[in-house]
């Protein structure tokens, strides 16, 4: 795009896409700013005017409130904390020459394709039903008694469910890092007398370090705004309630639009200072 | 102490021998260079001395002791690679004091080996920084530093110099001459460049398809190459070979004539053709010598201030006592 006429030409024509985008985000954001400043109860008598910031306090002074963020971060941390180490070790795994190699990468990333409800259906009823499920079975079998996954064990099944769905897309991006290292590094660590073990902790590891950067905060901001989960599976009871099942509750259940749209807000920053980190690893990624 | 014995060596990859059986005595203290064109097994060799490819048959001794089962890191060599292979996460400092970490060596016994290795090589000053802040010449000399602090009993050098540029090149190849005069150790450098073969090496092996084609010092490959292959490898520009009528004169089926073994001058000589290109090289000038009725292209050497031009008939005149015969295998006939 050299030229003057070239480079409006090219703004007109990218104008509807950038107009529809920005809308399309702009509108929704406003409504729930609007709405956050509002006390607004639909089936108490409707909007029932300004409200100040009473909705952003009472949000956060919710005995809910703290729970519900611990619960995030537990559900994030536990996810991220498991999705990495199983990534790191699954591409290792994979980046070995095998038989069927591309078969078999096209299986573990066939995870990441299954929808969050449908993943989340399967598990709770082919996998963690305590009657009918494979563990049940699997218990059953070595005379064990079955473990009721969603009620005795609510968040760890949550998190081993989110972790299923998102392992595939942290072996793919640390699979494609751990293939651009340079192998005569490595072959220099094995002359430089470093057993397998301390070429992974001192050579393999640190080159993954800016992949694994990269992973955990792209995962954090998905992460933060799972639902369908939780939703299908035990609808925030058993101390699975996160933030935005919270945000939910209190939109749905609650019928109180403005105190939803405080928290959504709330969640809108959160996510923003993580995706700034994200931009600024991405991009320095995309400098060097 | 270095010396290293390769007995029946060989190595296959599937189907593919890329090693014959070949057998090789590098002595100790000795620089060898191991030359040869690219994909001619070179640096397969090196990599199975040095332990990261296994050897299919045949065995491998260090100092006399059988080093065939040996793992690379106790084999007690050090190799530079072609790309450096510096640890980018880590400082010089680290880079270099890598190996004698994974030897469990004490702090300060690390220490003043990294500070003796940086000031061998001119690295003190950059000692903290990370391999991408050095120049290419730094980096190599980083790789170098990384390697003799090991104190091994031999270095492997795999195409060390082929990153940098020319003027570079020229300058690392006297610091790593250097560097083996100091150090008296067993050095093994691979180079598809039979320059840096020529003005570095005590002993060069020439490498064809993995066959060992010679073994000598640089002026033995010069005065007597044992085969046309050799004859043609060493040697800058390549020696001319001609075939035919000229060579039954001299009762050989090839005769090979080194550029700057011929004379030339405008009316008289034996051959006659017509100038093609000149390269001026300021002290030297080489002709490209076209229809001489003797070989496609005849390449003579001639002084810098001598000049012809394009398309001038001229003679040229080949010196009789160095004129290499070769047999119709490709054999030198003595």
């Amino acid at each position: 795009m050299a030229t003057k006429a070239s480079r409006s030409a090219a703004r007109l024509m990218m104008a509807p896409a950038v107009i529809l985008l920005l809308g399309w985000m702009l509108v929704p954001l406003t409504m729930t700013l609007w709405f956050s400043f509002r006390k607004f109860l639909p089936m108490r008598g409707g909007d029932l005017g300004w409200a100040g910031f009473d909705n952003y306090a009472r949000f956060v002074t919710s005995s809910s409130f703290w729970p519900a963020v611990y619960t995030t971060l537990l559900i994030v941390g536990g996810v991220l904390v498991i999705t990495v180490m199983l990534g790191v070790l699954l591409a290792l795994l994979l980046d070995q020459p095998i038989w069927g190699q591309g078969v078999v990468r096209i299986l573990v990333i066939a995870p990441f394709f299954v929808m969050p409800t449908v993943s989340a259906l399967v598990w709770k009823n082919m996998f963690m039903d305590p009657v009918n499920g494979l563990f049940a079975h699997l218990f059953k079998f070595f005379g064990a008694e079955p473990v009721v996954w969603l009620t005795d064990a609510a968040l760890p099944s949550i998190i081993m469910i989110v972790s299923w769905q998102w392992l595939p897309f942290a072996t793919l991006i640390l699979l494609t890092a751990i293939q651009s290292l340079d192998s005569e590094q490595l072959e220099a660590a094995e002359m430089d007398g470093a057993p397998s073990l301390k070429r992974f902790w001192f050579i393999i590891l640190p080159h993954l370090s800016r992949a694994i950067t990269v992973v955990i905060l792209i995962q954090t901001i998905f992460l933060l705004s799972i639902f369908a989960e939780i939703f299908v599976t035990t609808q925030g009871a058993f101390d699975t309630r996160t933030l935005t099942y919270l945000i939910f509750q209190r939109i749905t259940d609650a019928q109180n639009i403005g105190l939803g749209s405080a928290g959504g807000i709330y969640a809108i920053i959160l996510a923003n200072i993580v995706a700034i980190f994200l931009m600024r690893i991405v991009g320095k990624n995309l400098d060097a | 102490m270095g010396r290293i014995q390769l007995n029946k060596v060989t190595k296959t990859f599937g189907d593919v021998e890329v090693i014959p059986p070949l057998d090789l005595t590098i002595e100790d203290g000795e620089f060898t260079v191991f030359v040869g064109p690219s994909g001619c097994g070179k640096s397969t060799l090196l990599r199975l001395i040095a332990g990261l490819e296994d050897i299919t048959s045949g065995s491998i001794a260090i100092d006399g002791n059988d080093a065939t089962d040996v793992p690379p890191a106790r084999r007690g060599l050090a190799m530079v690679f072609q790309s450096y292979a510096l640890y980018p996460h880590m400082s010089v400092r680290k880079n270099i004091a890598f190996p004698l970490r994974m030897a469990k060596l004490d702090q300060a016994e690390i220490d003043k080996r990294v500070n003796n290795a940086a000031s061998v090589l001119n690295l003190t000053d950059y000692l903290d920084r990370r391999p991408g802040q050095l120049s290419g010449g730094q980096r190599q000399r980083v790789a170098i530093g990384r390697a003799i602090v090991r104190e091994p009993a031999a270095f492997l050098f795999d195409e060390p110099l082929s990153n940098l540029d020319a003027a570079l090149r020229v300058g690392m190849r006297l610091e790593i001459s250097e560097l083996h005069k100091r150090l008296a150790t067993t050095m093994i450098y691979v180079t598809h460049d039979q320059v840096e073969a020529m003005t570095m090496a005590d002993r060069i092996v020439v490498l064809r398809a993995g066959h060992i084609e010679q073994v000598g010092s640089p002026l033995e490959l010069y005065r007597a190459p044992r085969n046309t292959f050799v004859a043609g490898f060493i040697g800058s520009p390549k020696m001319n070979l001609i075939e035919g009528e000229e060579a039954a004169k001299h009762d050989a089926h090839t005769i090979g004539i080194r550029p700057e073994h011929i004379a030339v001058s405008a009316d008289e000589g034996p051959w006659s053709g017509v100038v093609g290109v000149s390269e001026h090289l300021g002290s030297d000038t080489f002709f490209h010598i076209h229809q001489t009725g003797l070989a496609e292209t005849i390449t003579v050497r001639a002084d810098g201030e001598v000049s012809f031009s394009h398309g001038d008939r001229i003679h040229l005149t080949p010196r009789a006592d160095v004129i290499h015969r070769f047999d119709a295998g490709g054999l030198r006939i003595a």
